[in-house]
């Protein structure tokens, strides 16, 4: 694992007496391709609210870019430099597509030479991400009416307008079909070219084990495994979980 | 445009039809009709600002209505206070309360929300019934000389004049918001928070500054009307007809840009004051219920939206 970006430690999050997330760990490296998988209901998307601060976890700390993220809301967590995606896509939906990815370029990526920008300077950054999603010729149609591939990506291009150094992908292919799921794929192998860390939660393991450098798994809410994908992939643990006994 | 043109021109044009008006018309049922449609125009304005750009409806718009109604009852009982000042303290007065109103319910979503407003305007109501420095029940004056400032004919045409200002001000404002960053955010925050939140926006700062300008621009329009009616009772400052026409009034023109409340707000608030005279005052929440049940079933989004599909129509044939 290279420079520690993201460092979660021994988070717990629990709704009454139920344990969604219980002691778990969970690193991301500069610029490094994380799997995270595990079955339905094992806390892989209260994992992502946590880190995000959608949730706020009950114990157990998150170290951001070295930088403890404790009591800090969603919004100030975005704009140190993490973004993520949503599995069921909220798109803004009475905006056009360019102008869902004005939004976190005029809010979230306001570091960019210490000011705002304008909203012309954003409607063209806007554009050069629609062109590398393959969305350029939808720009001005209302995104409430895309169709699913297309909301999916427009829910990682409004990620990436957050001009992240970590993005959480929460199941972008859920539900599409083969070709689709290429396209979505090859949009996130092209992160690291960014400099753009990603953990990838989803559920195709085609897609996991070709994309990840190193796959972690969740199940009922604690971390059981953690490392190189095929040795991950052995493990007994992992294949009880998956597959029962 | 720019909203510094786009501005001056709003207040040229008030300025225009204020001193065309005061010149030419001398009765004073035509200033009392007008005053009233202009009420509606900043209240449906800066109702929109909240729930048409932010996606909060509030069901309360009688109290910021009131709090600036009051606010210049008391300034005017102890400091006999021009109308300038009166407005201003009345925005402060009614921006403070929304400020805190916001604080405490915007953790509310949806319908809940509404009806925290609504309970918002039922407790003020209480608190001014039992005030009696205000009048209580009974209402107060506000005595104006008989001399109007300024050189205007009278205090009619005078106040007239003024709330013709309020009236470019709010729009000047409304339009500033919506095409600002700030307006984006607000949007971004009506379609989806959890989202918004998420792409960085500051969701809790963004929709205070929502309850706060709402509320001032409300209280500026109530701040007036003491001064033009010269009286003020709880009951009709209270009246739900206020906040059902604020709502109203948005919805009928459209609520996703300023021109929207600013259309419906003179179509409805005219059509009321005609019927008013002609047939009867009982008839004018009737005549919203019908004009409302019309256009959710005709036009959904409103006249500007009805215009926007015909625009969209013309240039695609």
């Amino acid at each position: 694992m290279n420079a520690g970006l993201l460092a979660v430690r021994g988070i717990t999050k629990h709704f009454g007496g139920f344990y969604a997330l219980e002691g778990v760990d969970f690193d991301v490296g500069e610029g490094e391709r994380v799997g995270l998988i595990g079955p339905n209901g094992s806390g892989k998307s209260t994992l992502v609210n946590c880190i995000t601060g959608t949730l706020s976890n009950d114990d157990g700390s998150i170290l951001f870019n070295g930088r403890d993220l404790a009591g800090l809301p969603a919004h100030r967590r975005i704009r140190l430099g993490m973004a993520r995606s949503f599995q069921i896509p909220r798109p803004f939906a009475t905006m056009s597509v360019l102008d869902n990815l004005r939004i976190p370029l005029l809010y979230a990526a306001h570091t960019h030479g210490g000011k705002w920008r304008t909203d012309d300077e954003a409607a063209d950054e806007a554009m050069g991400i629609l062109k590398q999603m393959g969305l350029e010729a939808k720009a001005d149609e209302m995104s409430g009416g895309l169709t699913q591939v297309d909301l999916r990506k427009l829910e990682l291009a409004r990620a990436i307008a957050a001009r992240p150094r970590l993005l959480i992908s929460d199941e972008a292919m859920a539900g599409l079909s083969s070709n689709e799921i290429d396209e979505i794929l090859a949009i996130l192998l092209a992160m690291k070219d960014m400099g753009i860390a990603v953990v990838m939660i989803e559920h195709i393991m085609r897609a996991v084990m070709h994309f990840s450098e190193r796959v972690a798994v969740l199940v009922a809410g604690r971390k059981i495994a953690d490392g190189n994908p095929e040795e991950v992939m052995r493990n007994p643990e992992v294949e009880k979980a998956y597959l029962g006994e | 445009m720019k909203a510094r043109w786009f501005s001056l021109i709003v207040f040229l044009v008030a300025i225009l039809v204020a001193a065309i008006t005061t010149a030419t018309v001398t009765n004073d049922y035509f200033y009392t009709a007008s005053f009233t449609v202009l009420q509606f125009v900043i209240l449906a304005t800066a109702w929109n600002i909240l729930g048409g750009l932010t996606g909060y409806v509030n069901f309360g718009s009688a109290a910021f209505f009131s709090l600036g109604a009051y606010s210049s009852v008391v300034l005017f009982t102890l400091f006999k206070a021009p109308v300038f000042v009166s407005i201003a303290v009345g925005a402060a007065v009614a921006g403070l309360v929304g400020l805190g109103a916001g604080y405490l319910t915007l953790r509310l979503r949806g319908v809940f929300f509404a009806i925290a407003t609504l309970a918002l305007s039922e407790v003020l109501y209480t608190f001014v019934i039992n005030w009696d420095f205000v009048g209580g029940s009974r209402g107060a004056y506000i005595i104006l000389p008989d001399e109007a400032p300024l050189g205007f004919r009278n205090n009619t045409q005078y106040l007239f004049a003024v709330m013709a200002l309020v009236t470019a001000f709010a729009i000047s404002v409304a339009r500033f918001i919506e095409i600002s960053r700030l307006g984006r955010g607000l949007a971004a925050i009506r379609d989806d928070e959890i989202a918004a939140e998420c792409a960085g926006i500051p969701t809790l700062r963004l929709k205070l500054i929502s309850t706060t300008v709402s509320g001032a621009l409300m209280g500026m329009s109530g701040a007036t009307f003491p001064y033009f009616m010269q009286y003020v009772e709880p009951t009709s400052s209270f009246s739900l007809a206020y906040s059902v026409n604020s709502i109203a009034m948005p919805l009928i023109g459209g609520m996703h840009s300023w021109a929207g409340p600013v259309i419906g707000a003179i179509l409805l608030g005219t059509v009321q004051q005609y019927v008013q005279v002609t047939v009867s005052s009982a008839w004018n929440l009737l005549i919203v219920g019908v004009m409302l049940v019309l256009f959710v079933t005709l036009a959904p989004n409103g006249i500007m939206g009805w215009v926007d599909a015909w625009r969209t129509r013309r240039s695609r044939s």
